[in-house]
């Protein structure tokens, strides 16, 4: 046998291998350099001074891990650039405590797996000194694990499930926990809709589906409402008219639909095809701007609950929206205001923070009370949740146009001067409503059983176990996930 | 003069010895896996303590892979299944398990105490379970090759991912001692995946707090899979398999039986798929999303890029395809454009895998820095 004309040939592949990799590799690099100079810069700078970074006149480093790429790479980018805006901001007020602050990202690829390997690496590598992340919960519980194993504070921006902030006293939150979209919606449909019979069609599958229906159901019932009926679904059924057809039998005045919106947009137009006439209603899994795209005008009157709407008439959010549009050159999400207000909460607390040791900035954080965020007035409970409004939207014209906010029990809404710009934003809702819109003030003054309970747990006040009960629902699993 | 019974004997070799020696390296690798926890995981420190645990679990994955793609030449994408099984079996018996015993679900005791030998065993009965599984998808097997074959064990991959996704949440502590372990055997989480496991795996340096030896642990069944993978490919299973491989009806006139064959092969496999899914599941949590046709396919590629059939290829393949992704995780989102171009160069400048079927130390230009080992092939 000869060996020697393979051999060459071998020495020539692997030299090619090695070119075609380098070549890949600097030729993005460039790329990155180029398209994006912040973030590649922080990241190289971060990685070269290590060691002086705990120093008390250098930059203060703090880590941001998100899914960058895979199935909610969105979601990742969309809270990166909130978090990036308000860096920007921040270093050109002149920084935390006469220190410029540097953000290092670093992507999960949207696996929980990776995320306990990026914060090992933020914390580790990097030394952060805070952690911003993760979108998904299922990724910041395991990221957050890390966090308090070394002690370094996080905030999570946008993960709903209660599980995230029970791991320990350095994880908060800036957004609304899980049990809390259900209580919304019931008390929109109960209060302002004046529905009294809601159908349920929910995704079996999705913990965070079968939860918001759980929740939903807890809270509409104690109102006084009534089921009509429940029906199930599985993420990507093609054929619902069983479903649709029971629904449209039992008399039902709305439906609550709390999936994702490629399901949802899908079902709606059936919905309608069949000659269920309701309006939907939805949660956070609605988010996207695909919605409209397959809903068509079949989603149309439709409403859901959500984290912010870039129409409320809050200076804080018109503020953010300008600024975000300039810099993006796109309409914020929900994502992005979270985003925005996580980073803001912690320069916040860094700056008020006796120190930037781990205890002092989580308890400094800890103790965050109505802070001005775009999303709503950020007050951080005992569990490090944060309490604060969600808002109402309807789909008009192919858009979300803002309807109402629904402060937690016990709270008031903050609006802006009473009724002026939302009003005009606010046509009466629903084909199905006899009743004409209540005002703003109106969903914190509905008399409940448990109206004067001061900390809102979700809906589930009598529930003996809320977290545990929530504790499911975060699910991650749907790639489409948008109810993080 | 002596007989021919007693000349044979004579030229036998001391069987106990020939056995003692046989376990070299195994202990090798166990004194390995001691030095990697011991010295090198607190002098690297938790990140990169956190890397070598994952290389030791993709080792494992893909040299057990390697047997049914690499030696036996079929085409499984059922390791993730494997996987799921093996460590959803795990988890479940070391987190209700541990409540039975211990009445919590925490890490129990210090380092090869109770706990650890606990976590141990529930790792080796996973992969048992993982194994039967195997059975079952080899069974049919039997009468399916190539595309078809796929198709098949990426069916089981989906349908236990499918079933996972149905269970019910994992009862919290005093809840799951009321209903006992058997009345608590479809509460593994659900799609969320399997939450509070007890972390026995876990790269911090080890004795900085009790049950942390994760990487101890990972590399004694790395030790096991790449030795019995060494064993397979010299014994005369072993080269049924590779006999089958090259030419199923030629391996059948030659007397092997293939039927047997592929099926041991899918068994073994499993076997060590199911330890580390046991071991994956006690570093992260388990969730079905993860542990789906995409990590099958990871698997896939390291074989693949290893060369099929060579074992150190295999493990090359693992430590190169886990440590590149986080060596380019400063480029955001370019990083994955970056791996999946790296991995077609790669493939069109040896589409054979790294190493083709050989082993490392049987390539031309190791043999060239090294010197020559054998003189078999020489022309």
């Amino acid at each position: 046998m000869n060996f020697s004309g393979w051999t060459n040939r071998s020495v020539q592949t692997w030299l090619l291998t090695a070119v075609a990799s380098a070549t890949a590799v600097a030729a993005v690099s460039c790329n990155k350099m180029g398209g994006d100079k912040n973030k590649s810069q922080n990241g190289s700078n971060a990685v070269g001074s290590n060691a002086p970074a705990k120093a008390e006149t250098g930059p203060i480093l703090i880590g941001h891990y998100a899914s960058m790429t895979g199935p909610e790479a969105t979601f990742g980018q969309s809270t990166d650039n909130g978090v990036r805006l308000a860096l920007e901001e921040r270093n050109a007020k002149g920084g935390i405590k006469g220190r410029k602050v540097e953000i290092k990202t670093l992507d999960t690829a949207s696996k929980a797996s990776e995320g306990k390997t990026v914060v090992t690496r933020l914390i580790n590598e990097d030394h952060v000194v805070a952690l911003l992340g993760e979108v998904a919960s299922k990724i910041s519980l395991e990221g957050g694990k890390v966090a308090q194993q070394f002690g370094v504070p996080m905030i999570s921006p946008s993960s709903t499930n209660a599980k995230v902030t029970e791991l320990g006293n350095m994880i908060s939150r800036v957004c609304f926990i899980d049990g809390f979209q259900g209580y919304v919606m019931a008390k929109f449909a109960k209060g302002d809709l004046k529905f009294d019979k809601v159908a349920i069609l929910y995704d079996q599958a999705a913990p965070y589906s079968k939860g918001l229906a759980e929740d939903f159901t807890a809270a509409y019932t104690e109102m006084g409402g009534a089921i009509a009926t429940k029906q199930e679904y599985t993420a990507g059924d093609v054929d619902v008219a069983a479903q649709l057809g029971n629904i449209k039998t039992s008399g039902a005045q709305a439906v609550y639909l709390p999936g994702y919106y490629t399901d949802v947009g899908n079902i709606v137009r059936q919905a309608r095809k069949q000659g269920v006439t309701v309006p939907f209603l939805g949660g956070d899994g609605w988010d996207s701007s695909k919605l409209t795209e397959i809903g068509g005008d079949a989603i149309e009157g439709s409403y859901y609950s959500n984290h912010y709407s870039f129409e409320e008439q809050r200076s804080e959010v018109q503020d953010f929206v300008a600024k975000y549009k300039a810099k993006f050159g796109q309409v914020p999400d929900g994502l992005a205001a979270l985003g925005y207000d996580a980073a803001r909460v912690m320069f916040d607390a860094m700056e008020r923070a006796p120190s930037l040791s781990g205890n002092d900035l989580a308890a400094t954080i800890a103790a965050t009370k109505d802070f001005p965020g775009v999303t709503g007035k950020i007050t951080l409970d005992a569990k490090r949740d944060a309490i604060k409004q969600a808002v109402v939207l309807q789909i008009k014209a192919g858009k979300p146009a803002y309807v109402t906010s629904v402060a937690p029990k016990g709270m008031d809404v903050v609006m802006p001067a009473t009724g002026s710009g939302s009003a005009a934003a606010t046509p009466a809702p629903g084909a199905g409503s006899a009743e004409p819109p209540t005002g703003g003030a109106a969903p914190a003054a509905e008399p409940t059983p448990a109206a004067a309970t001061p900390v809102m747990r979700g809906a589930s006040q009598d529930k003996t176990e809320p977290a545990k009960k929530s504790a499911g629902k975060g699910d991650k699993a749907d790639p489409d996930d948008g109810g993080e | 003069m002596k007989t021919l019974a007693e000349r044979t004997a004579a030229q036998r070799p001391n069987v106990a010895l020939t056995a003692l020696l046989s376990l070299a390296p195994l202990a090798v690798g166990v004194i390995a896996a001691f030095l990697l926890q011991a010295v090198l995981a607190p002098a690297v420190g938790p990140f990169y303590a956190k890397l070598v645990l994952d290389v030791g679990i993709a080792i494992l994955l893909s040299v057990s892979l390697n047997i049914v793609n690499g030696f036996a030449g079929q085409f499984s994408l059922g390791h993730g299944g494997f996987m799921l099984v093996g460590g959803y079996t795990a988890a479940y018996l070391t987190y209700y398990g541990s409540i039975a015993l211990w009445g919590t679900a925490e890490i129990h005791g210090g380092f090869m105490e109770g706990g650890d030998i606990f976590f141990m065993v529930a790792c080796v009965v996973g992969g048992i379970v993982a194994a039967l599984a195997g059975l079952l998808v080899g069974l049919p097997s039997l009468r399916l090759r190539g595309d078809y074959l796929a198709i098949v064990t990426l069916g089981f991959g989906e349908i236990m991912r499918v079933v996972i996704q149905r269970t019910g949440d994992v009862l919290p502590v005093a809840e799951a001692k009321q209903k006992g372990m058997l009345g608590s055997l479809t509460n593994v989480g659900g799609s969320l995946g399997f939450t509070d496991v007890p972390q026995y795996v876990s790269p911090t340096p080890w004795l900085e707090k009790t049950g942390h030896a994760g990487i101890f642990f990972t590399y004694i069944f790395v030790a096991i899979c790449v030795v019995v993978a060494f064993r397979l490919k010299a014994s005369s299973n072993g080269r049924a398999l590779l006999a089958v491989r090259e030419n199923e009806v030629a391996a059948e006139a030659m007397g092997v039986v293939t039927a047997r064959a592929k099926v041991t092969a899918f068994v073994m496999a499993a076997f060590f798929a199911g330890i580390a899914g046991g071991l994956f599941g006690h570093q992260s949590t388990l969730s079905p999303s993860e542990l789906g046709f995409q990590k099958s396919i990871d698997i896939v590629i390291m074989v693949v890029l290893g060369g099929m059939g060579s074992i150190s290829g295999a493990v090359l393949a693992a430590i190169v395809l886990t440590l590149l992704p986080e060596a380019l995780r400063n480029f955001s989102q370019y990083r994955m454009i970056i791996y999946a171009l790296s991995l077609i160069a790669i493939m069109i400048a040896r589409p054979q895998g790294l190493f083709g079927t050989k082993e490392i130390w049987e390539t031309t230009w190791w043999r060239r820095l090294f010197g020559r080992r054998t003189k078999a092939e020489a022309p």
